[in-house]
């Protein structure tokens, strides 16, 4: 997520380093949350907590190879990226997320179609949203009355 | 039975009338929705999984099986119209393909790549119903170690062997196996990592797994991205036809192309491209015409294109009889079975030979049904192509969300969509690869259970693990796998990985 200047490239590469520890952090996580599932294992000597805990030893390995890659600059150069797009669409996605079981599945991907839209430059957000709604309630129509999946109604789709 | 009486009466599963409409449902959405730019067979197969859900499980393979040739034949017309570099599979043919293209025989280098395609699926698809009976009669005889040993093969082949680099293949791997750890142990049924939340209980969906990671971090990943604006639609022009000099240098590189393409595939090895690199430069050794190549030889996309298919058809091999995936687009396969309950394996050719006979038959027709259907029809999936970007990736997520919102509609399971995408992303930003994630939280659970029934029957002794030839051979290559790329590496050998690198996507 860092964006150096070219001058720099051979300083450690602070963003592998996170990710190092990121991996030491679910090394950790995996070998506490198995040793917190207490009791288990005792009958037979490959119970269901030895899996996780060589998964996590495997991570600690990764996590420090990670760290010697960071200081030798193995990772391949980034471009810088910007960010305003990935906001966009990650807020579409939350949206949909915490709006679906509200307002049904129309409105709530609506809101997504729009917002994605909205991440690659094209608006305006008042033509957009319309334009998705519309998109996904044919989507919710074909999908739940032709395949009978499971769609989450709201007030539009309840119209029919 | 010998093979060929299975085979007829796999036939006579797929050319009912209701089973050959599911493959043609199955051959045009593979194909429109592999033709999108971005979207590679992986991605398709697991955004169109959800469409296959109410139906019987003959049904639902059957369209399964035209939706993964569709998807592969789509992906051709897009890096021959327009060049994508993004997607590894069609690298080699956007090379020459999109040449052509600009040269304006873009209708040619079609056609050799469709009809290419269609011989190489052919000629594999019998390969897989000749050499798969043997297979299971060996794997027969397979015990839990056995299983063991060809998992941890898969997993190194598919994560350390190929690629820019061991450590980033690993990592990916092992993010994929503690994804696989998630939820009820099944032999003990307690709950592993799932930290009181119920819906973890049942653990990750694979196809939600594949979708976030492919479709929202591609999304993601494309839209963080400056565009570099060099994405021309190379117009059709003139006839799709090829003329008798085109024919006489297709023929031979597709069937070169196919003996590539095929064992490549077969192997318990990922990465579908490297038959299609070993096929590109294999034709560039042999060619007359060696001052075409870099400009637009038809052998350049004739043979890679035939190596695609007929190692996408190889890839079945090891996932039909052994149960084993080592692509991403065999995991996401491998996941449309376990929605029946079923598990492929040489167990499934004895339990179930209607519905393996009538899948590897459905293979046939619809192979057959891509190379009638779609040269008339290009001018429409052309059409498809010049969908703008906004519109094209609002569409893709709404698509990707409503596989698992039609799964199960809950926030929490939007939320995980969500938490992988933005992984994706970051995978794609760092350059880890995408395939052994998926390949590891799919099998990872598989071969956790195998080593802990081989260690039940040996009562723990850990030594039942290297007791057979069989495991030892395997369990050998599997170290090798890891060991040679990276001396490789260290000795500055590794441009020739980086460039057999799958990132099967």
């Amino acid at each position: 997520m860092i964006d150096k200047d070219p001058g720099a490239r051979r300083r450690p590469d602070r963003a592998a380093l996170v990710i190092a520890a990121a991996l030491a952090g679910m090394g950790v996580l995996i070998a506490w949350s198995t040793h917190s599932m207490g009791g288990a294992g005792s009958y037979s000597r490959i119970g269901p907590t030895a899996f996780p805990y060589a998964i996590a030893a495997v991570f600690l390995i990764l996590a420090v190879w990670t760290v010697f890659a960071a200081l030798r600059n193995d990772f391949p150069e980034r471009e810088p990226q910007k960010f305003g797009p990935v906001i966009w669409i990650v807020g579409g996605l939350a949206a949909q997320m915490l709006l679906l079981n509200i307002v049904g599945f129309s409105i709530a991907t609506g809101l997504l179609f729009a917002a994605t839209a909205r991440g690659f430059g094209r608006g305006p957000l008042w033509l957009t949203i319309p334009i998705g709604i519309v998109l996904s309630f044919a989507v919710w129509f074909v999908f739940s009355k032709g395949l009978q999946l499971t769609l989450p109604a709201g007030p539009l789709e309840r119209l029919i | 039975m010998d093979t060929f009486a299975l085979l007829a009466q796999g036939f006579l599963v797929a050319l009912e009338p209701i089973n050959l409409l599911y493959a043609l449902i199955g051959v045009t959405l593979g194909t429109a929705v592999g033709v999108l730019p971005g979207i590679g067979p992986a991605l398709t197969v697991a955004l169109l999984l959800p469409v296959t859900y109410k139906l019987d499980p003959a049904g639902s393979l059957i369209m399964f099986a035209g939706i993964y040739y569709g998807g592969m034949y789509g992906g051709s017309t897009t890096s021959i119209l327009l060049n994508t570099p993004g997607e590894s599979a069609s690298i080699v043919t956007a090379l020459e393909g999109n040449k052509m293209a600009r040269k304006g025989r873009g209708g040619p280098a079609l056609a050799t790549a469709a009809i290419g395609s269609f011989v190489a699926g052919l000629i594999a698809t019998i390969g897989l119903a000749l050499i798969a009976p043997w297979i299971v009669k060996f794997a027969l005889s397979f015990g839990p170690a056995e299983y063991f040993a060809l998992m941890v093969l898969a997993f190194m082949t598919v994560s350390a062997a190929f690629g820019d680099s061991s450590l980033r293949g690993l990592t990916a791997l092992f993010i994929g196996l503690a994804l696989g750890l998630i939820g009820i142990d099944l032999q003990t049924g307690q709950a592993r990592l799932a930290f009181g939340i119920p819906d973890l209980l049942d653990g990750i969906e694979v196809t939600t797994l594949a979708v976030a990671l492919f479709a929202i971090g591609e999304t993601l990943s494309i839209a963080a991205t400056p565009s570099s604006g060099d994405e021309r639609i190379e117009p059709v022009k003139g006839s799709v036809w090829m003329s008798r000099e085109d024919w006489s240098r297709s023929w031979k590189p597709w069937l070169r192309g196919t003996a590539i393409g095929f064992p490549i595939g077969a192997m318990p090895a990922g990465g579908a491209e490297i038959g299609t690199f070993l096929s590109y430069s294999v034709e560039k050794q042999l060619t007359k015409k060696p001052e075409e190549f870099g400009q637009g030889a038809i052998e350049g996309v004739a043979g890679p294109e035939a190596a695609n298919n007929a190692s996408a058809a190889g890839t079945l091999v090891p996932l039909l009889t052994l149960g084993l995936p080592t692509t991403a687009t065999a995991a996401i396969m491998l996941a449309g079975f376990q929605q029946f309950g079923l598990q492929p394996g040489p167990l499934l050719f004895t339990s179930n030979p209607q519905l393996v006979w009538g899948l590897i038959a459905s293979l046939l027709v619809a192979n057959l049904m891509l190379v009638v259907l779609n040269l008339p029809l290009i001018g429409l999936w052309v059409r498809l192509l010049s969908i703008p970007r906004h519109w094209l990736y609002a569409g893709i997520l709404v698509f990707a969300t409503l596989g698992t919102i039609g799964a199960n509609p809950s926030a929490v399971e939007l939320g995980i969509l969500l938490a992988f995408g933005l992984l994706g992303y970051l995978l794609r930003r760092f350059d880890y690869p995408i395939a052994p994630v998926v390949v590891g939280l799919i099998l990872g659970p598989l071969a956790e259970q195998q080593l802990r029934r081989a260690l039940a029957i040996s009562q723990g002794d850990l030594t039942v693990l290297v007791h057979s030839p069989i495991s030892i051979i395997l369990l050998t290559l599997a170290a090798a796998a890891v060991i040679v790329p990276l001396v490789m590496r260290a000795r500055g050998q590794g441009k020739i990985l980086s460039q057999l690198a799958g990132d099967e996507d």
